[in-house]
């Protein structure tokens, strides 16, 4: 693999502008689900902004902060695994490009 | 006419989602005389949009007629190059012509600068712009759709236009697209490089407000259905890849990974070098062409731009942002007729549909309704970058070995790879009935 010069996905998110909703997660995730269909390791991958990850304990970790808002995740997840809406009203990323 | 309402509302119209779509059709109505209201659920229009850049704009010369002199447009586009790639080489049709500048159709744009400047149009024509809302639901009334749900909030409106993307919750909502195949989505991954303007002009033979873009396929995606582009705006770089979901699932590939493949693929990074990374970001693209448009109407609701499924691949050109301006018209007019009957069924509103049909919107959908089958084409992101490359260097690789002519070479090129003539043909006749 050759390495990105604009660094890791966690440093270039950095470079991004988001207005955090610190009170609620837009990504719900149930991890019953998730363990009995395999789910982790496909979330983790298809999402572009790295906001799942497996955890030691089997888990999966949601960073909902850093989430572009594509919905992929949903689009692949398996039903029952996710549950995935638009962050509330003025919260997520804000793209200054687009 | 039973069909016909005196109810109290709150605005004829609320168009949701203030992107090309939305804007174009709130805007259009406004100029009209009727009440809109627009709504956004970022914090200012654009902020949740992304594109690959290019907008084929000349449809917006007839809705805002100036665009191209007065919207905050990067470049215009004057050199397209179809490139293909394989782990190590490139073979590009790189054409330019002094006529694309003289009769500009294409230029590049950023969404967060554009979609604001189009809000802005809104306002001034009337429009009521609120930013900053995110819609939860539709208002039902049996079947009939009759405003909308904020948090806490109702609004009444005569008609409700989806123009919420690709995503769209109101149409979910309504019960249209619960669930497209996967094969229909891709995910577009993309990173605005900041280069000086002089740079991107030396770079690309670019002079002035000229502007290149780059479709890129074959090894770029890693043999996963998509490609790759890059763009020219005025002092940066769009470039990224578009992956499709069913191929990004089934061959175990990750998604940021064939971003960065792309990104540093020797053909493509020395174009990068020394930039600075602007922006990472990330959207769903609707990949299905026609088969995804489908249920653009119900009671109340109409259906524009990528939430429509609007969105055309046709190998040399992607296409979302002019279908959804032609949708924008198309659905204005078919409103304004519908609110001066104050007919607001389903046989009424479809009036849009059959203006889309009409228009090159509906005209274009139909050419390539074969595209998106032709480009599942796994041969498309492997194959035959690799025979191109295979070909062009035996015709340059003059080693002292005596040379073949052209076609010889070509064929023994096509023996060592997995192809054989007969797929070759095969696909050669399918490029052409499809795109």
């Amino acid at each position: 693999m050759r390495k990105n010069p604009f660094g890791t996905v966690p440093e270039r998110l950095d470079k991004n502008r988001y207005e955090t909703d610190v009170e609620q997660s837009h990504i719900e995730i149930d991890q019953k689900a998730a363990a009995a269909t395999g789910a982790g390791p496909l979330l983790v991958r298809v999402c572009p902004a790295h906001v799942y990850s497996q955890q030691a304990d089997g888990t999966i970790g949601v960073l909902h902060a850093a989430c572009l808002e594509c919905g992929t995740c949903l689009a692949v997840a398996p039903p029952g695994v996710l549950k995935w809406h638009y962050p509330r009203s003025g919260m997520g990323i804000i793209f200054r490009e687009g | 006419m039973n069909d016909v309402v005196t109810r109290d509302v709150d605005f004829d119209v609320i168009v949701v989602g203030a992107g090309v779509a939305g804007c174009v059709t709130a805007y259009q109505l406004a100029t009209k005389g009727h009440s809109v209201m627009l709504v956004e659920r970022g914090q200012s229009p654009g902020s949740k949009n992304l594109s690959g850049g290019v907008f084929y704009s000349r449809i917006m010369e007839e809705v805002l007629p100036g665009f191209i002199d007065e919207a905050p447009i990067e470049r215009h586009i004057t050199r397209n190059c179809l490139s293909f790639l394989s782990e190590t080489s490139f073979v590009n049709v790189d054409y330019g012509d002094e006529r694309l500048s003289k009769s500009v159709t294409a230029v590049s744009v950023l969404r967060a600068r554009l979609d604001e400047w189009l809000a802005t149009k809104c306002e001034e024509a009337g429009v009521m712009l609120m930013s900053g809302v995110k819609v939860d639901s539709l208002v039902m009334e049996e079947e009939r759709i009759v405003g909308i749900r904020a948090g806490e909030d109702e609004l009444m409106a005569h008609v409700v236009v989806a123009a919420d993307g690709v995503n769209s919750f109101i149409c979910r909502d309504a019960g249209i697209r619960n669930k497209e195949p996967l094969k229909y989505l891709a995910v577009g991954v993309k990173s605005v490089i900041g280069l000086p303007r002089n740079v991107i002009e030396e770079r690309f033979n670019l002079t002035g407000d000229e502007g290149a873009a780059y479709a890129v396929v074959g090894d770029c995606t890693n043999g996963v259905g998509g490609g790759g582009f890059l763009y020219t705006n005025l002092e940066s770089l769009s470039i990224g890849v578009v992956l499709r979901l069913d191929d990004l699932v089934s061959k175990e590939e990750t998604s940021s990974e064939l971003h960065d493949r792309f990104l540093t693929h020797p053909a493509i990074e020395p174009f990068l070098r020394g930039g600075e990374l602007l922006e990472y970001g990330c959207h769903m693209v609707a990949e299905g062409g026609q088969a995804m448009v489908h249920d653009l109407t119900r009671p109340g609701l109409v259906v524009v731009g990528d939430a429509a499924g609007l969105t055309l691949n046709t190998g040399f050109t992607v296409r979302g942002m002019d279908l959804a301006a032609g949708s924008g018209v198309a659905a204005a007019k078919a409103i304004d007729a519908a609110l001066s009957k104050g007919d607001f069924s389903k046989a009424s509103l479809d009036a849009y549909c059959a203006e889309l049909d009409k228009i090159f919107v509906g005209k274009d959908m139909r050419t390539y309704a074969k595209a998106p089958h032709f480009l599942e084409n796994p041969r498309m992101y492997g194959a035959y970058g690799q025979l191109l490359s295979d070909v062009m260097y035996g015709v340059y690789n003059l080693d002292t070995t005596p040379r073949q002519r052209l076609v010889s070479g070509a064929l023994g090129a096509l023996k060592k790879s997995p192809l054989s003539l007969l797929q070759l043909v095969k696909d050669m006749y399918a490029a052409g009935r499809s795109l």
